[in-house]
C-alpha cells in the first residue's frame, strides 16, 4: 500500500489562494483534538483563542500590534524563500536590530535629544539586522557553507549578546539589578489616545505593498522568482546566483532588524532578555501561510498574531500552557505545506502493487 | 580516580547525545532526505523519555518511549515530504517548531521532579583499573550503544547491499527508481531510523546527562548534530570524531567558565555555536564544493510512473 501523487496540471488561482484557509481550519481541528485529549473543552478554548480577541476593541488593536513584527520579518523572509535560500536566523537578526537600533535611544535617554532619534534608530536597526545577515550570506558565497546552519547558530550568539549587554554594560543602574536597560524616552507615538496602536503598525502593510511592487513589477523581483523556480534558467539569463544570495539576505536581515527596533520603540520601550519571544521563527509560519505573497502574508500575520494573543489569554483564563500555541504554530505550518501539495497533486492510495 | 579520567568521562557524556542524533541524521541524509526537525524530535524524546521513566519507574520504559516518540514524529515528517512531496526544509522547520512546543506540553507536569541518572556499567576488576578503568569499562550503557551504532552504520553503508541501495537512492533518486529500487520505502525507513535515534539522544539528555527535565534543555544540540553531519562529510567515523571533538570543546568551555578567566559567561556559552560555524568554514576550505553531499539531498521525489 502506498501513496501516489498525480499532478493536477492547471490549478485555478482561487484554489491556491484558498489552500491556506483550509489549512487554518484543519490546524484548528487538530488543535481542538489536542485540547480535548488534555481533558479540556475544545469549544471553550476556541472561544478564548479566536472569538474573544476578535470581538473586542482591545483585542483587534493588540492583534495589529502583535502582527507587526511578524509581518515585517515575513515580508523580508519571503525574498529568501522565493529564491530557495533559507535564512532561518531572522530571530537573531531581529535581536541585533533591536540592539544596534537601541544604542541611540539608550544614550539619549534623559537628554534633550529631539524626535530625530526615532527615525535614526530605525535606520540603524535595519542596518544592524542587515549586517548580521551578511555573515551567513558571505560564508555561503565565499565558502559554500550552508546558510541554514550558520544563520541558525547565530541566533544563539545574538541571544547571548543581548543577555550580556543588559546584564552588563547597558544595565539600568537604578533598575534594582533587573537585567534591563533604562526606559527609552524616544518611543513611537500612539495613533490614538488611550489605544495600543503605535505608529509602527503602519510599517508592516507599507513594506508589504513595497514588496509586492518589487516582486511583481521589477527586474530584480523577476530575478528572485526565477532563481527559486528555475535556477538553471536564471543562470542562463545572466542573474548572478551569488548576488542573489547577498541581496535576499540583505533584504530579509534589514527587515528583521527593523522589526526588532520597531518592537522595542513601539511596544517595550527598553531592552531586556526575551524581547522577541520567538517572532523570528513564528514569522516563518507567517511567510508560508501567506504563500510568500506580500498581501497574503498580511492575512498570515493577523491569523498567527491571533493565536499568540489567544495563547496568552488561554494561559490566564483556562490555564492552558503557552507551549500549546507553539505546537499549534508548527501544526499550522505543516497543514499549510500539506494543503499546498494537495492543491498541486491528486493523492491516490494504491493498494495493489503494480506489476 | 585521577582528574584527567574524570574530565575525559565528561567529554564522553557531552559527546554521546550529539553522536547518536548525528548518526541517525547521517543515515537520513545519505538516503537523500534533509530532516531539520532533529531539534524538535530530540526535545520530544527528552520529555517523553523522562515522563515515561518517572511514571513507570523504569528507565528502560523511558528510553523505549523516547525512541517511539522520535520515530512517531519522524513518521509525520515522512508523510509530508514523501507522501505529499512538500519542501523538506520547511517541513523540517515545522517539525522543530511543533516538537519544541509539544515537548513543553508533555514535560510541563514534570518540571522540578528529579530521578536517579541511569548508572554506569560496572565490570568487577576492569572498571577499577587505574587511569583508564572508568573511562573504558565504566561508562553508561548508551556510550557503548552509540559506539556500536557508529560501527554498525559504517558497516551497513559501506559493506552491505541494503546500504548500497540506500546510498544510490540518496545519490540519484531518478536513476535508482529506474533501476527498480523502492526509493520511497528506503527513504521512509531511513527517516524512521533517524527519528528513533533523535528520540534516543533526547532520552540521554533527560535520563543520563542531567537527570531531570527542563524546558529548552536540548539547547540547540539538534542543530549542532545537523552541523556535525556536514562537518563529517557524511561519513560515520568522522561523525564519531567530530562528536568527541565537540564534546571536548563543550567541556573545555564549562571548565573555563568555572575557572572564570575574566570573560563574561555569555562569551563562553556562545563558544559551541561559534565553534560550529568555524568548523563548517574550515571543512569547506578543504574540499571541492558539492562533491561530497549526497546528490539528491533535499530534493523531493515524485516518480513519473
Amino acid at each position: 500500500m502506498r501513496l501516489e501523487l498525480v499532478p493536477r496540471g492547471d490549478v485555478s488561482p482561487w484554489a491556491r489562494a484558498l489552500a491556506p484557509v483550509a489549512a487554518v481550519v484543519a490546524a484548528i481541528l487538530i488543535g481542538g483534538l489536542v485540547v480535548a485529549l488534555m481533558g479540556r473543552s475544545p469549544l471553550a478554548a476556541f472561544q478564548v483563542y479566536f472569538v474573544d480577541t476578535l470581538s473586542e476593541d482591545w483585542g483587534l488593536q493588540e492583534m495589529a500590534v502583535k502582527a507587526t513584527p511578524l509581518l515585517i520579518i515575513a515580508v523580508g523572509l519571503s525574498f529568501c524563500f522565493r529564491a530557495s535560500l533559507w535564512n532561518i536566523g531572522a530571530e537573531g537578526q531581529f535581536i541585533i536590530g533591536a540592539l544596534v537600533g537601541g544604542i541611540l535611544p539608550l544614550y539619549t535617554a534623559g537628554t534633550e535629544a529631539g524626535a530625530w532619534v526615532i527615525p535614526a534608530a530605525m535606520v540603524l536597526g535595519a542596518l544592524g539586522g542587515l549586517a548580521y545577515a551578511m555573515i551567513p550570506a558571505l560564508l555561503r558565497v565565499a565558502f559554500g557553507v550552508s546558510e541554514i546552519l550558520t544563520s541558525l547558530m547565530l541566533v544563539y550568539v545574538a541571544d547571548l549578546t543581548l543577555d550580556y549587554l543588559v546584564r552588563g554594560p547597558w544595565k539600568d543602574p537604578k533598575g534594582f539589578n533587573f537585567p534591563q536597560t533604562v526606559n527609552f524616552d524616544a518611543t513611537l507615538p500612539y495613533l490614538a489616545e488611550g489605544g495600543r496602536l503605535h505608529a509602527g503598525v503602519l510599517v508592516g502593510p507599507a513594506l508589504a505593498l513595497l514588496a509586492w511592487f518589487v516582486i511583481s513589477r521589477t527586474l530584480f523581483g523577476f530575478g528572485v522568482r526565477v532563481a527559486g523556480e528555475a535556477p538553471k534558467a536564471a543562470r542562463f539569463a545572466g542573474f548572478s546566483a551569488n548576488r542573489m544570495v547577498i541581496a535576499a539576505f540583505a533584504i530579509s536581515g534589514a527587515a528583521a532588524g527593523l522589526a526588532g527596533i520597531v518592537e522595542v520603540l513601539g511596544q517595550i520601550g527598553q531592552l531586556k532578555p526575551g524581547i522577541s519571544s520567538g517572532y523570528g521563527f513564528t514569522a516563518i509560519t507567517v511567510a508560508f501561510l501567506g504563500r510568500l505573497h506580500p498581501l497574503g502574508m498580511i492575512f498570515g500575520a493577523l491569523v498567527v498574531a491571533l493565536t499568540v494573543i489567544g495563547g496568552e489569554s488561554a494561559q490566564i483564563a483556562l490555564k492552558l500552557p503557552l507551549d500549546l500555541t507553539r505546537a499549534f504554530q508548527g501544526v499550522l505550518l505543516m497543514c499549510v505545506l500539506a494543503a499546498d501539495a494537495l492543491v498541486s497533486y491528486r493523492v491516490r492510495l494504491v493498494t495493489v502493487a503494480r506489476a | 580516580m585521577d582528574i584527567w579520567q574524570a574530565v575525559l568521562i565528561t567529554v564522553v557524556t557531552a559527546a554521546t547525545p550529539l553522536l547518536i542524533a548525528a548518526l541517525g541524521e547521517l543515515v537520513v541524509e545519505r538516503a537523500g532526505v534533509l530532516n531539520l526537525g532533529l531539534e524538535g524530535m530530540m526535545a520530544v524524546g527528552a520529555s517523553c523519555g523522562f515522563a515515561a521513566a518517572t511514571l513507570s519507574g523504569s528507565s528502560l520504559v523511558g528510553v523505549l518511549a523516547a525512541i517511539a516518540a522520535g520515530a512517531a514524529l519522524s513518521a509525520l515528517f515522512a508523510l509530508l515530504v514523501l507522501g505529499l512531496a512538500t519542501n523538506q526544509v520547511a517541513s523540517g522547520l515545522a517539525l522543530t517548531i511543533m516538537g519544541l512546543g509539544l515537548s513543553g506540553l508533555i514535560g510541563a507536569g514534570f518540571v522540578g521532579s528529579g530521578r536517579e541518572a541511569i548508572p554506569p556499567i560496572r565490570i568487577p576488576g576492569l572498571s577499577d583499573l587505574p587511569a583508564v578503568g572508568r573511562l573504558v569499562f565504566g561508562e553508561d550503557p548508551f556510550v557503548y550503544l552509540s559506539l556500536a551504532l557508529a560501527g554498525g552504520i559504517l558497516w551497513f553503508l559501506s559493506r552491505s547491499r541494503a546500504g548500497l541501495t540506500l546510498r544510490s537512492v540518496g545519490e540519484n533518486h531518478t536513476s535508482a527508481h529506474a533501476l527498480g529500487l523502492p526509493v520511497i520505502q528506503v527513504r521512509l525507513l531511513a527517516i524512521l531510523f533517524g527519528g528513533a535515534c533523535a528520540g534516543l539522544a533526547g532520552a540521554y539528555l533527560s535520563l543520563v546527562y542531567t537527570p531531570f527535565w527542563s524546558p529548552g534543555m536540548t539547547a540547540g544540540r539538534g542543530w549542532i548534530a545537523l552541523a556535525l553531519v556536514v562537518f563529517a562529510s557524511w561519513k560515520p567515523l568522522r561523525v564519531l570524531f567530530g562528536a568527541y571533538l565537540f564534546g571536548g570543546a563543550t567541556v573545555l568551555q564549562l571548565h573555563a567558565q568555572a575557572a572564570s578567566l575574566g570573560f563574561p559567561s555569555q562569551v563562553m556559552s556562545a563558544f559551541p555555536y561559534v565553534a560550529t560555524i568555524v568548523a563548517l568554514v574550515l571543512m569547506s576550505l578543504g574540499r571541492r564544493k558539492a562533491a561530497i553531499a549526497p546528490g539528491s539531498l533535499g530534493t523531493s521525489f515524485v516518480p513519473d510512473r
